[in-house]
């Protein structure tokens, strides 16, 4: 009998067939361009440093769900990947790789799939590899080798280390960035010196609007958190031209363009409302800019996305989406 | 482009149209039909029939069984066989009348002709009784008595009629065939429509990938001249024709949770509905026959069918060539709401509004993975619920929280479940909550007016 045929499942029966795969793809697309100009710049080394990143968080999330969940494995979701393109693109490109594995068991082992996985996790898997890395290995993580690139690369501390070492030993803001040659539209299109994903903000930003296009992650998070930061640096340069950095130096220097188009928009530490987010946003920009005025750290992205990453269940249980036809 | 649309959520799926080129056509009639008793939101039609009768077409077999019900008319001539319950499209056991068809003899008093009759009566009363009698209910999928939406509470006022044309679920194209065929009784059924809801203004809905039939029904409008009927081009998205979204869209004004449209002055009808109210008044001709697409990518014989109300399933795609053999489901509807067949001998109903074929490749749900909290079931739901809350607090049954979160006000479209990147069942679960939400809402406001009666 044809009965017995057929397929019986409730609606809905088709689907727009979007998968996490592929969502998790579009942000490796997404990173190509970045990782592409840091090959440029810093030459093989960084492409070897990607590769062990990548490597050893895919193999690290494989081994631990296979041999000690004992659960399918979770690898094809390309999530891993993207944990391992991101801490490489957090660390000096000499950084040794031993220690670039030490980051991936953090970051996969520790941040990830002790709190169960993929979604479950609190924290950004590769920003706590990186912050682990930062406060154990401080030199590795703060010395910046002669660059082995195509084109000319400037070696040397990064534009906020150069501004906090300078500041330290009295110079104004204005005499340490022509000092050192700094300038805006250098800073937009490559190399002031850093890491792989602090390198060229216009890749970064590109693959920011390739995400937007389709509709991967949520503008708002982002939009919110360079607002944040352009006005939070705007009132304190108004203030005290001599002693802080003015807005679009904030905004193209660091880890800013990264962390905020890439690692807050990550959806599992990420808020899912509206208002939830940009209060997100908000609260990573303005910690970003108190850290980098009068932290101890030239850079604050990281601790400040880490932070406002603790505080994202809450902003899911305050900040819900207007309900259709209640007030 | 048109940006008249809702104003929370949604999603685009293709619109997939296939059967839009195929003019409609008359179905042979079946060698018998099963009327279901209920095939209507309401209490079940009582027979008035007995096995043996002769029956001929229009003719009521079966009373309504309450207020909120309607009368069921034969859709054919001949015997009345047996009055007894079948499996229906689910497999689930249905009271049916069965008729074997012998010839096709109409009952007295309905006009077959094709002239069009465009002078309204004046009796607002009269007319909604007609469509009572008639058997009329809504067409849109709900089923929902149209004389009982006619007849809104004393203290409520309608302030527009909105025809619905949007076809926004996938596939379908029958609405669209009957605005381009027979649009003239369309626009004179909503006509009839917005005269007896107190000469309110009208809005005939349609969504920008039918410019035929906006264009079609304007001149019509503009050629019969009746006055207070528009037509809106409606931007496509789904799911703009159901009744809150379109009101929103419309007026924007939004229906609150648990209330009726016409709370905020609006009544929806639906294209086929407008036609039925057409024939109801002006031709005295109940409801026994409507528009059906058959569809499909992997179905060749594309159509759109004038059905008898009770044909057999099987008869109708037997007529088109039968099941194709990589066809894994076979759907009563659209694929965002409808159901799934179990049971191809079932029957068509007043509301049945296409059968569509999937394949495998279509149809068939990816494994579940985990929820990576991407939020995109919480955006695309146009009712602004948390598919995802919803569900974790369906899977532990925590009523208290699915009602805090509005699980009631879930309409079942199905774009969360759509959306959803790791697959997750979401309206799966959500729709059983939604049910378990609405028994508790239900117990306590019969506990409630039980306590009050008590005090007496």
């Amino acid at each position: 009998m044809i009965m017995s045929k057929l397929t019986i499942s409730p609606s809905p029966h088709i689907h727009a067939k979007d998968s996490t795969r592929r969502l998790m793809l579009d942000v490796v697309i997404a990173l190509v361009p970045a990782a592409v100009c840091s090959f440029v710049f810093y030459g093989w080394r960084e492409v070897l440093l990607m590769a062990v990143s990548i490597a050893s968080c895919v193999l690290l999330e494989w081994a631990v769900t296979k041999f000690m969940l004992k659960k399918p494995s979770t690898i094809g979701d390309f999530s891993a990947v993207i944990t391992g393109m991101l801490l490489a693109m957090n660390l000096p490109y000499t950084t040794p790789l031993w220690v670039v594995v030490i980051g991936a068991v953090v970051a996969i082992g520790v941040a990830k799939l002790t709190f169960g996985g993929i979604g479950q996790n609190i924290w950004n898997p590769a920003l706590v590899g990186r912050v682990f890395l930062l406060v154990s290995f401080p030199t590795y993580m703060t010395t910046w080798g002669a660059p082995q690139g195509i084109v000319d690369a400037v070696s040397g501390p990064t534009p906020l280390g150069a501004i906090q070492e300078g500041l330290l030993q009295g110079s104004t803001v204005q005499e340490i960035m022509a000092s050192n040659g700094y300038s805006y539209s250098q800073m937009l299109f490559a190399n002031l010196g850093g890491s792989a994903g602090e390198v060229c903000a216009l890749a970064l930003l590109a693959g920011f609007v390739y995400l937007c296009i389709r509709k991967v992650i949520k503008p708002w998070i982002t939009l919110s958190i360079f607002a944040t930061v352009a006005l939070t640096a705007l009132v304190f340069w108004e203030i005290n031209p001599e002693r802080f950095t003015d807005s679009l130096f904030n905004l193209l220097s660091g880890g800013l363009i990264l962390g905020a188009c890439f690692m807050a928009t990550d959806y599992v530490t990420s808020p899912m409302s509206l208002w939830g987010g940009v209060i997100f946003g908000v609260g990573i920009g303005f910690l970003t800019m108190m850290i980098r005025y009068f932290g101890p750290y030239p850079e604050g992205v990281s601790f400040a996305i880490l932070i406002m990453n603790s505080v994202v269940p809450l902003l899911n249980m305050w900040f819900h989406q207007k309900k259709f036809g209640r007030k | 482009m048109s940006k008249n649309t809702f104003s929370i959520g949604g999603v685009h799926p293709h619109d997939s149209k296939l059967s839009r080129g195929c003019a409609i056509e008359q179905l042979p009639l079946a060698p018998a039909v099963y009327l279901q008793l209920s095939q209507h939101i309401g209490a079940p039609a009582k027979p008035i029939v007995a096995v043996g009768d002769k029956v001929k077409v229009g003719q009521p077999i079966a009373e309504p069984g309450g207020f909120v019900s309607s009368f069921i008319h034969s859709s054919v001539s001949g015997t009345v066989k047996s009055i007894a319950p079948r499996p229906d499209l689910a497999g689930n056991p249905q009271m049916c009348i069965e008729i074997a068809v012998e010839g096709d003899e109409w009952a007295e008093g309905i006009d077959l002709s094709d002239t069009l009759v465009t002078d309204i009566p004046e009796d607002n009363k009269a007319i909604i009784e007609k469509i009572r009698l008639a058997g009329v209910v809504g067409l849109g999928g709900a089923t929902f008595p149209t004389h009982v939406k006619l007849s809104p509470p004393p203290g409520s006022k309608c302030e527009m009629v909105i025809i619905n044309g949007c076809e926004c679920e996938p596939y379908l194209t029958s609405d669209f065939r009957v605005l381009l065929e027979k649009g003239e009784q369309v626009v004179v059924g909503a006509a009839i429509l917005s005269q007896v809801m107190g000469n309110v203004p009208c809005t005939i809905a349609v969504e920008v990938n039918k410019p035929e039939a906006i264009a079609h029904i304007e001149e019509i409008i503009g050629r019969l001249g009746f006055k207070g009927i528009s037509v809106m081009p409606m931007k496509m998205r789904y799911p703009q024709g159901s009744e809150k979204q379109l009101i929103d869209a419309v007026m924007h004004r939004q229906v609150g949770s648990g209330a009726l449209p016409i709370s905020v002055g609006a009544v929806v009808q639906n294209v086929g509905t407008a036609l039925a109210v057409y024939d109801a008044v002006q031709k005295n001709k109940p409801l026994v026959d409507n528009v059906l697409s058959v569809t499909g990518e992997c179905f060749p014989h594309q159509a759109n069918l004038q059905v008898r109300v009770g044909t057999p399933i099987k008869y109708i795609i037997d007529y088109l060539g039968g099941v194709p053999e990589d066809a894994v489901k076979v759907i009563s509807g659209g694929p965002m709401m409808g159901r799934a067949i179990a049971n191809l001998d079932a029957s068509t109903l007043k509301g049945t509004s296409a059968v569509l074929f999937l394949t495998a490749k279509q149809t068939l749900r990816a494994p579940e993975t985990a929820c990576i909290r991407c939020g995109k079931c919480a955006g695309a739901c146009p009712m602004g619920l948390e598919p995802f809350l919803l569900y974790r607090y369906a899977k532990v049954n925590d009523l208290e929280a699915l009602e805090q979160n509005a699980a009631q006000d879930c309409i079942e479209c199905g774009c969360c479940l759509y959306s959803c990147p790791a697959h997750i069942p979401l309206l799966d679960n959500i729709r059983q909550a939604k049910a378990a939400v609405l028994g508790a809402i239900r117990a306590r406001a019969a506990a409630a007016k039980a306590a009050a009666e008590a005090k007496k």
